[in-house]
């Protein structure tokens, strides 16, 4: 059960940072979970693609609206927060 | 070069199905936003706009007509009809080539359109209905303009998203002044409260969920709203050798690109465009008395916005009153600069500066007198009237006070 879960987050973590590399025109293997998403040359716009991206990947709905830079529905500081959030999220849908 | 003049005005929009509805309404400072009744509003996250509620198309247009006119050329042809009516004016075969429309709208026919993908993907349908194409097409509202009042002269239709109108009318101020045509109807309109017009904006992440505070430090998004305003411009000499009652000058207009993000605003093409107006109408920033933002809501528009009003009204900016009736009537897309600039026609026509409505907080990013949720009464001899369209098209209008 713990190693399912773990197994499961590798998977979150890859595709997560599969869509940011993705968007960031870059190799997966050049980003680490401290990355920032604007140090990767993402954009709002290019935010709001990752953030649609994670959504079709994992069928889960994310609170996000870009007129609340804070985002306290949905931690986007680092890819490492990204990755967390979408963690719960699926975790929550399997709940 | 002609002065240019308005003699008419008419409007179909949530706050009201005419001007002396809107101008009440906006001196009450009410707020048109409500829960949206399109279909499938289940299948949306986002679930409010400002719909214009009570409107029976059928006790304006003959069945058989009706089925030629999508909701956005409905709201024209009612919106041209006040104006028109307003402004006495009888279109006559002399006149006639002499009389256009320039119409702005973003999306044209999308409730068509929605309405029709629905028939043949979602219904599985083979067939659609005959006039589909004549009801979609972005001229059709200003096409059924030209019809309806005989205007044989120069007409089209501007589409610049949430600037549309303020572009359409921009050129209808050109046509008149530099001679091409002695009277135009201008202004613009809208209808994409569907589910498929909401759906595509969902995506963007720029709605609001709860309402549209423009200014206000805890503001949430845009809030989509329906309808248009449609003005009569006409030659100054034109107007006064018939004798016809004047609402307002159209001083000056002012257009720029940003040329930089196609959706994130800019602050230099904003800037530029005020400028551009103000200088059009030969008016210093000082002489400025009431400004309509373009005012979405939005995080980013609005504390921009703001500082291109500094740098383009100087020590003034935070001075000058400054609204966005969007609060109250939503954005109307491509119709929006339309119903604004009837804001501004109350303003320098009955001395009512309409409300910010919805604010509860400053925000210290944003140094302006936003007139919040109360109108307030001023002497107001010019005012402008912005618009900052996605795709970084900029569109900004000057009236002063009737001559």
């Amino acid at each position: 059960m713990g190693l399912d879960v773990m197994q499961d987050n590798d998977f979150i973590a890859e595709r997560v940072t599969a869509i940011i590399a993705d968007q960031a025109l870059m190799d997966p293997s050049d980003i680490t979970r401290d990355s920032r998403l604007a140090d990767l040359g993402i954009d709002s716009l290019g935010l709001v693609e990752c953030i649609f991206g994670i959504e079709e990947a994992f069928g889960v709905s994310v609170p996000f609206n870009a007129n609340t830079p804070e985002q306290p529905g949905f931690d986007i500081s680092s890819v490492g927060a990204i990755i967390a959030e979408v963690e719960k999220l699926v975790a929550r849908q399997a709940a | 070069m002609r002065r240019v003049v308005i003699t008419g005005a008419g409007t179909l929009n949530p706050l009201g199905a005419d001007v002396p509805q809107t101008f009440a309404a906006m001196q009450q400072g009410t707020c048109a936003i409500g829960l949206l009744t399109c279909r499938d509003v289940d299948r949306l996250s986002i679930q409010i706009g400002a719909e214009i509620r009570g409107f029976a198309p059928q006790d304006h247009f003959a069945r058989n007509t009706l089925s030629l006119l999508d909701r956005f050329t409905q709201i024209a042809l009612i919106a041209a009809r006040q104006a028109m009516a307003q402004s006495g004016l009888e279109i006559d075969e002399a006149l006639g080539p002499r009389a256009g429309v320039i119409l702005g709208t973003a999306g044209g026919g999308n409730t068509t359109v929605d309405d029709n993908y629905h028939t043949v993907y979602a219904e599985g349908k083979n067939r659609v209905h005959p006039f589909v194409v004549p009801r979609l097409m972005h001229n059709a509202a200003a096409s059924h303009v030209s019809i309806e009042f005989g205007l044989k002269g120069p007409g089209y239709t501007v589409s610049t998203a949430c600037a549309s109108a303020n572009h359409a009318m921009g050129q209808a101020f050109h046509m008149v002044r530099g001679g091409g045509a002695d009277v135009m109807l201008t202004g613009g309109s809208e209808a994409m409260l569907c589910f498929g017009g909401i759906k595509a904006w969902e995506g963007l992440r720029v709605m609001s969920r709860d309402t549209c505070r423009p200014f206000s430090r805890d503001r949430s998004g845009m809030v989509q709203g329906e309808g248009g305003a449609v003005f009569v411009f006409e030659d100054y000499d034109h107007a006064r050798a018939r004798g016809a009652e004047i609402l307002a000058e159209v001083a000056g207009f002012g257009m720029s690109s940003d040329a930089g993000d196609i959706v994130m605003p800019d602050r230099d093409g904003p800037v530029r465009a005020m400028r551009a107006a103000l200088a059009d109408a030969k008016l210093a920033p000082d002489k400025v008395d009431y400004v309509n933002a373009h005012g979405t809501g939005t995080a980013a528009n609005d504390r921009i916005e703001a500082e291109a009003l500094h740098l383009c009204l100087g020590a003034d900016a935070g001075v000058v009153p400054v609204s966005s009736s969007k609060s109250m009537h939503g954005h109307l897309i491509g119709g929006t600069s339309a119903v604004e600039l009837l804001a501004c026609l109350m303003a320098l026509r009955e001395g009512v500066i309409a409300p910010t409505v919805n604010y509860t907080e400053p925000d210290p990013e944003i140094a302006l007198d936003v007139v919040p949720n109360t109108a307030r009464q001023a002497r107001v001899d010019v005012a402008m009237s912005n618009a900052f369209a996605f795709g970084g098209l900029n569109a900004v209008l000057v009236l002063k006070r009737a001559p």
